[in-house]
């Protein structure tokens, strides 16, 4: 018998996983897929909590996080290639500029 | 016509905030705008407040006597819990006198000034000025509680200040300015504090209030109450009136304010600002009324200045001096009759004062303006031939001042003696000695005015050179004020003429619905002496006779018709042989300064050789200012510059300033350890405040 | 039967999440983390979210997935470019402490959940449905998601071109 918390479990754990990969990791491609990461669990506690309350709301919402997530990936990606490009470094711990 | 009411105040600031406009535009101009603009914008608006205060007299007599109020309310100003202030404007009988008088007296000296003022660099701001002082004074006098007073009250303390030192560039006359403020700002500190007094009572008797009206009607309803703080509002406020009204011991600045233009010396200084105290005090009569003590001190004083002052005139040789400690003794006698009780005498004599008094300072004006800005009567000396307009209309504004009958001041300084003799102040030998005190000056006036007359319009001509090649008439700008003032000066008094001359005492009548049940209060309580039964029956003839607050019943108003007439313990033969007397010490007065002047010019010489001691005192002004100088301004520039400048400011003041500074440098320096610049510590942080959101969720 | 399917499903995103992170190499790393994606789709089919197990197929696993490996191919990091200096020993303190506290928190929040699976009808979370869910009631934050869409296109083709 799956209840909802197994989800949130699950949802928690890999939501703690991408914040780990945020905190830990210095490359910033690896950053920005943990960030994607944490988006996913968040969009499967929408997804279960939609199916246990019996209301699509929650489908939609994930809808959303995932076309932002869509957003926020293309414009990531495309600041990591013009960063690399001018520093040649995709080492989130060289980008220091907002302190010099 | 109570919706016109606001344009009598608003009309001179809209002139002002022209005239100052203009003065700004071409303060950087070579020539000032024109003149002919000027004066009229600053003539007309004047004008427009005396014409639609005219009409509002003329529908109030048609009004039925009780309700002769006006009002109207502009807009919330102050509105903060139980304080509830608004800009609003009331007009009873009282304060349509005092709107007559300064919008009548305040117009003709604006036409005057356009003689006076000609081709002065300043000329456009000098009319703004005074257009200011206009808005100011009749805020003053019309509005309907005390905080929109007082807002007068500073008001035309500003422009006090500001033509006091119209010609600034003179340090004398700029430094004149300042003590004016300064002196004023001792004696309005103690009105403020008057004024907080007054609400804090009423607070704690019910609603807080400032109102006139509603005060008035409170202090009806309990005059037990009220008593203490009637005593002490009394006198806070009077100290703010010394100030004010140049009474001892603040009267000091008054004679250095001549150092403004001769007719800013007549509006302000003689026949209209200086009078806001006796104004303040009628206004309040109903306070006052309740407390003998703090009328007693307004008597005491009044008398004391109105002699003293009078002695100072004696020696002066500046014409404009002589007039200044004469309105301070004038002053003097106002404060008397509403220390007295007499409340409608003050303000009648108020009112026949600014007559004589500013067609005295016009007339003086007219003679300095045709000597070149020789102001010492000893370089005088036989003008009439010369300015026979001036010296005529000076001679009876004289006249007037010396009480010699049937001219104003006889009515009115006559009416003030009468009601101080038989006034009930106690201890009963007070109301004597006031009489006696005053009755002196009265003499010492008719001898110093005299004095100024001859020494400037008569005998041998002493003129320096260049004034003898200037001395002229003034033009009919300036002569036609001093002809209308003088017409005041003679009809004016006709207003009063007591009803032991026949008369009907109009002017009393008129005042009554306004003072009228004060007055009655104030013999209530006087007459009451210290039993303790009596107080009681005293306060409630008090009660009694203010239950209808400003509105009088006609029985009470019969009552006080009577009283006026001299049923208040004195007969008709006292009353006329008192007044026989003061004329008769007026005319010995004139006599001795024309045996002195004119028939034996070398009399005051050999007297002030004989008394050299006496008469450098008084020469010197009792050295009152160099007292002051000593006792209170070196100590305060001692403590000032080495006390809160040295310790104080450099040490408290500034230390604390620069402590904030080293204060968040230090938070700063601290703080900056946690901007990293790194973005992943910012998301550690923001980790650890949802971890600490979570944990108040779940504990 | 239901619970074996979840716990294998699970098992195999979790660990998929952990390569990612553990990888030095961001190439392998995206890879695992597609696998753990398309588990997590398995998951969405579990609970019956018809449209959004498409998506997260063609959207995520595919789309936004192709998109990194591309860039990371484009970027072509050489080897000592990856080189990560470790954590200090304080701050994995901190962040190990912070996130066990953080999973007790959640647990202690969620439990209490109903565990109750309602019956729902046939077409729940289907395509059908659920864009007409979009299209009425959410209108609005519909059409705004598409202009952040818009954005994003001129975003990145404003950024990505060569001179600015």
């Amino acid at each position: 018998m799956i209840t909802l918390d197994h989800y949130l479990y699950l949802s928690a754990i890999l939501f703690f996983i991408g914040v780990f990969g945020v905190l830990f990791r210095r490359n910033l491609i690896v950053i920005l897929m943990s960030i994607e990461l944490m988006l996913n669990a968040v969009n499967l506690s929408f997804i279960a909590f939609s199916r246990y309350t019996a209301s699509m709301d929650g489908h939609v919402f994930a809808f959303f996080v995932m076309a932002v997530a869509a957003a926020e990936a293309g414009i990531g990606l495309a600041i990591l290639v013009m960063l690399f490009r001018n520093r040649r470094t995709v080492q989130a711990d060289d980008l220091t500029l907002m302190r010099d | 016509m109570e919706s016109y009411l606001w344009i009598i105040p608003f009309s001179p600031l809209i002139g002002a905030a022209i005239n100052g406009a203009l003065a700004i535009l071409y303060s950087h101009k070579e020539k000032g705008p024109r003149e002919e603009i000027i004066s009229f914008i600053g003539c007309a608006a004047p004008l427009a407040s005396f014409v639609i205060a005219l009409m509002i007299f003329i529908r109030m007599i048609g009004m039925d006597e009780a309700d002769r109020i006006l009002e109207q309310t502009l807009f919330p100003w102050i509105w903060s819990g139980a304080l509830n202030i608004e800009v609003a404007f009331f007009v009873d009988a009282l304060s349509m006198v005092m709107v007559l008088v300064v919008t009548c007296v305040g117009t003709i000296i604006h036409f005057y000034s356009i003689g006076y003022m000609a081709k002065d660099r300043g000329f456009a701001r000098y009319f703004s000025y005074l257009n200011l002082f206009m808005f100011a004074m009749l805020t003053l006098v019309m509005g309907k509680n005390l905080p929109l007073l007082f807002v007068g009250w500073e008001g035309v303390g500003l422009c006090s200040y500001l033509l006091i030192g119209f010609w600034y560039s003179d340090i004398y006359k700029a430094a004149a300015g300042k003590k004016a403020f300064i002196v004023n700002r001792i004696g309005d500190f103690a009105f403020l504090l008057g004024i907080f007094v007054v609400y804090v009572a009423t607070l704690e008797h019910g609603a807080g209030t400032l109102d006139f009206p509603a005060l008035s009607g409170l202090v009806a309803a309990h005059p037990e109450a009220f008593r203490g703080v009637a005593t002490a509002a009394g006198i806070l406020l009077f100290i703010g009136a010394c100030g004010k009204s140049a009474q001892i011991p603040l009267y000091v600045w008054l004679p250095d304010a001549m150092a403004g233009p001769t007719p800013v010396s007549a509006l302000i200084h003689a026949a209209t600002m200086v009078t806001a105290g006796v104004y303040m005090i009628a206004r309040l009569s109903f306070l006052y009324a309740l407390s003998p003590l703090a009328m007693g001190v307004v008597a005491t004083v009044g008398a004391l200045t109105a002699l003293y002052a009078a002695t100072i005139g004696i020696c002066q040789r500046d014409i404009k001096k002589v007039l200044a400690y004469s309105t301070i003794s004038q002053l003097g006698y106002m404060f008397m009759a509403v220390g007295v009780g007499a409340f409608s005498a003050g303000i009648f004599h108020l009112m026949t004062h600014a007559f004589f008094k500013a067609c005295l300072f016009l007339g003086a004006g007219s003679v300095i303006h045709a000597l070149r800005g020789e102001q010492d009567m000893f370089n005088m000396g036989g003008l009439s031939k010369y300015m026979k307009l001036t010296a005529l209309t000076f001679l009876i504004a004289s006249f007037a001042i010396a009480g010699v009958p049937p001219l104003a001041g006889f009515f009115s300084k006559d009416e003030i003696l009468w009601s101080t003799f038989t006034s009930s102040l106690s201890p009963g030998w007070l109301p004597m000695v006031l009489w006696v005190v005053t009755f002196i000056a009265a003499g010492i006036t008719a001898f110093y005015v005299f004095r100024a007359v001859f020494l400037t319009f008569y005998g041998k001509k002493r003129l320096t050179a260049e004034a003898e090649a200037h001395v002229h008439e003034s033009p009919s700008v300036m002569t036609v004020p001093l002809i209308l003032l003088a017409i005041g000066s003679i009809t004016a008094g006709f207003l009063g003429v007591p009803q032991v001359l026949g008369g009907s005492n109009a002017f009393h009548h008129f005042l009554s619905p306004a003072v009228g049940a004060a007055e009655h209060v104030t013999h209530a309580v006087q007459g009451a002496g210290d039993s303790v039964q009596a107080i009681g029956a005293a306060a409630h003839a008090a009660k009694e006779a203010a239950a209808g607050g400003v509105q009088l019943s006609s029985y009470t108003g019969e009552v006080l018709s009577e009283a006026g007439g001299g049923s208040h313990g004195g007969s008709h033969g006292l009353e006329i042989l008192l007044m026989v007397l003061s004329v008769l010490i007026g005319i010995a007065g004139i006599l001795v300064a024309q045996a002195m002047y004119i028939r034996n010019p070398t009399l005051p010489e050999s007297i002030s050789r004989r008394a050299r001691g006496l008469y450098n005192l008084v020469y010197g002004k009792y050295f009152v200012d160099e007292a002051y100088r000593e006792t209170l301004v070196k100590p305060g520039y001692f403590l000032s510059e080495k006390v809160f400048f040295k310790v104080i400011d450099v040490w408290i003041i500034d230390g604390i300033v620069n402590g904030f500074g080293v204060m968040a440098r230090g938070f700063g320096t601290v703080l900056r350890l946690l901007q990293t610049g790194v973005v992943r510590t910012y998301a550690l942080f923001i980790l650890l405040g949802i971890l600490y959101l979570i944990y108040r969720m779940v504990g | 039967m239901e619970a074996v399917a979840f716990y294998i499903i699970a098992a195999i995103a979790v660990f998929g999440a952990l390569l990612m992170i553990t990888r030095r190499n961001p190439l392998a790393g995206a890879f695992s983390l597609v696998v753990s994606l398309i588990a997590l789709a398995g998951i969405y089919a579990m609970l019956r979210a018809e449209l959004i197990f498409i998506l997260q197929i063609l959207v995520y696993a595919g789309a936004i997935m192709v998109l990194v490996i591309f860039t990371i191919m484009l970027l072509n990091l050489r080897e000592e470019e990856l080189e990560e200096p470790p954590a200090g020993k304080i701050k994995t303190l901190i962040i190990l402490a912070a996130v066990a506290f953080g999973c007790y928190g959640i647990i202690k929040v969620l439990s209490g959940a109903p565990d109750e699976v309602p019956r729902v009808p046939e077409n729940f979370g289907s395509v059908e449905k659920v864009g007409e869910l979009m299209l009425t009631s959410y209108l609005y934050p519909f059409e705004i998601i598409s202009v952040v869409l818009l954005v994003a296109i001129v975003g990145v083709v404003l950024l990505a071109k060569k001179v600015i």
